[in-house]
């Protein structure tokens, strides 16, 4: 211990034994490297609850990039902090698996947590609330029905039958035809990507809610995919699916919502 | 806080906050915030009858004007648009020939056609065509999915340009012929 405060000692008049008069005692400390400033523009669809009456607007923020992290939500965090704190929109995980931050970025839909800023400074970058949904504030969407259709479906096991004394087992194949649908965060992405969802909202479940109905009906453990099946045999519920693939294409989990809705229909054609 | 800033009294007592020690006090904060605060009691069931009274109010947020153009809806789109136009013309045409069957015989439909001139000919044929080939291989595009094939975005993709590519090719055949 000793010696070693003797040695920093010594290293400590040897540097400063080595300035020359030209050199003052701050430029011999390190610099930080300053990046330049990148300004870049984004324009976030406004409309306040408060003043009915105004039409929503697009308004224009510029920030720079080089201050703000790389993500979408970064961006929006930065001018809700710095420059206007009457920006509203929802967040909280920052890491893809809350699924609050759903909103259309540059025409697609997608978490805003996941999603990457465009370094290009001379385009600018659109964010828009949920296509075609009724909005709260800025870009916070009313999910009620959204909410309320997923509830409808009874996500939820359903065996009349439980084993006694022992859990539920399943087979690696029955587990394996979870993968691909369990993983829904319920973010809205898909369903309000669907021109049919669009259109249909009141009667037509969307893909969201179907992937989760079929989630239950794969499920070896239910014993109620009968049931689950009367459900949807009618006009409304499924069939408004024309299979676009615009949920598929736009889901920020990279599921498929379409291929879980073809095999519904599949299994629907088969009873 | 909103109403402080309706009343532009914001920077004002932001600025009191580095103002000597009296201005600062939160008993002074407190009587100039609570005289612009106006508040109206409402019991806890009408809750419901504002937020309805909002929920009219509320927009609906823009959908196909700003969604990216994707392959995906916009060969669905085509499809209904497609299948409309061709059967507004198959279903007009054969009611027409029920209601006069003399001014739209076979005959009378050949002989005019070939009164026109060539560039009409050819633009009549394509906007005939195009779709036609277009509706044709994308209808098995679709049969595809109903039977679980290609219901993949990379399945989609290959065969959506597949169904392109073909729609071209048949088209010119079609106007060749």
């Amino acid at each position: 211990m000793q010696s070693l405060v003797t040695r920093s000692a010594a290293s400590t008049w040897r540097s400063s034994s080595v300035r020359t008069f030209a050199s003052s005692a701050a430029r011999s400390q390190a610099v930080p490297t300053e990046k330049p400033v990148l300004q870049k523009e984004f324009k976030i669809y406004r409309w306040n609850p408060d003043e009915p009456a105004k039409k929503p607007t697009l308004q224009s923020y510029t920030i720079d990039l080089n201050q703000t992290g790389p993500m979408i939500l970064d961006a929006l965090i930065k001018i809700k902090n710095e420059i206007d704190p009457t920006l509203t929109f929802r967040r909280s995980c920052r890491e893809g698996i809350c699924g609050s931050c759903a909103m259309n970025i540059n025409g697609q839909n997608t978490l805003a947590c996941l999603c990457r800023i465009d370094r290009n400074p001379s385009k600018d970058t659109k964010i828009y609330p949920l296509p075609h949904m009724y909005i709260v504030k800025d870009l916070v969407p009313d999910l009620t029905n959204f909410y309320k259709q997923y509830k409808s479906i009874e996500p939820y096991l359903k065996n009349d039958n439980p084993p006694v004394g022992r859990e539920f087992l399943q087979s690696q194949e029955d587990r394996k035809k979870l993968d691909g649908m369990y993983e829904c965060i319920l973010c809205a992405c898909c369903s309000t990507s669907c021109p049919s969802y669009w259109w249909n909202q009141d009667e037509y479940l969307g893909p969201a809610t179907l992937m989760a109905a079929y989630r239950w009906m794969a499920d070896s453990r239910d014993s109620y995919t009968a049931q689950r099946k009367e459900k949807l045999q009618n006009e409304m519920s499924l069939y408004r699916c024309h299979t676009i693939f615009n949920c598929a294409r736009t889901c920020p989990k990279g599921l498929n919502p379409a291929k879980a809705i073809a095999h519904i229909k599949m299994e629907l054609a088969a009873d | 806080m909103m109403s402080t800033r309706a009343l532009g009294l914001g920077s004002a007592l932001r600025k009191a906050a580095f103002s000597p020690k009296i201005a600062r006090s939160q008993v002074v904060r407190n009587i100039v915030a609570k005289r612009s605060i106006q508040t109206q009691s409402l019991p806890p069931s009408a809750a419901e009858t504002i937020l309805n009274k909002q929920r009219l109010l509320r927009p609906s947020s823009p959908h196909f004007t700003i969604y990216q153009p994707q392959l995906t809806w916009i060969a669905s789109i085509a499809n209904r648009i497609t299948g409309v136009g061709l059967s507004v013309l198959l279903y007009g045409y054969a009611l027409a020939y029920l209601v006069a069957p003399e001014t739209f015989s076979s005959a009378v439909v050949v002989d005019f056609v070939a009164g026109l001139p060539d560039f009409v000919k050819y633009a009549g044929k394509t906007i005939l065509a195009a779709p036609f080939a277009f509706h044709s291989w994308n209808g098995l595009r679709h049969l595809g999915w109903d039977m679980g094939k290609f219901v993949t975005i990379k399945g989609v993709y290959s065969t959506g340009y597949a169904v392109l590519g073909a729609t071209a090719v048949s088209t010119v055949a079609l106007v060749l012929l």
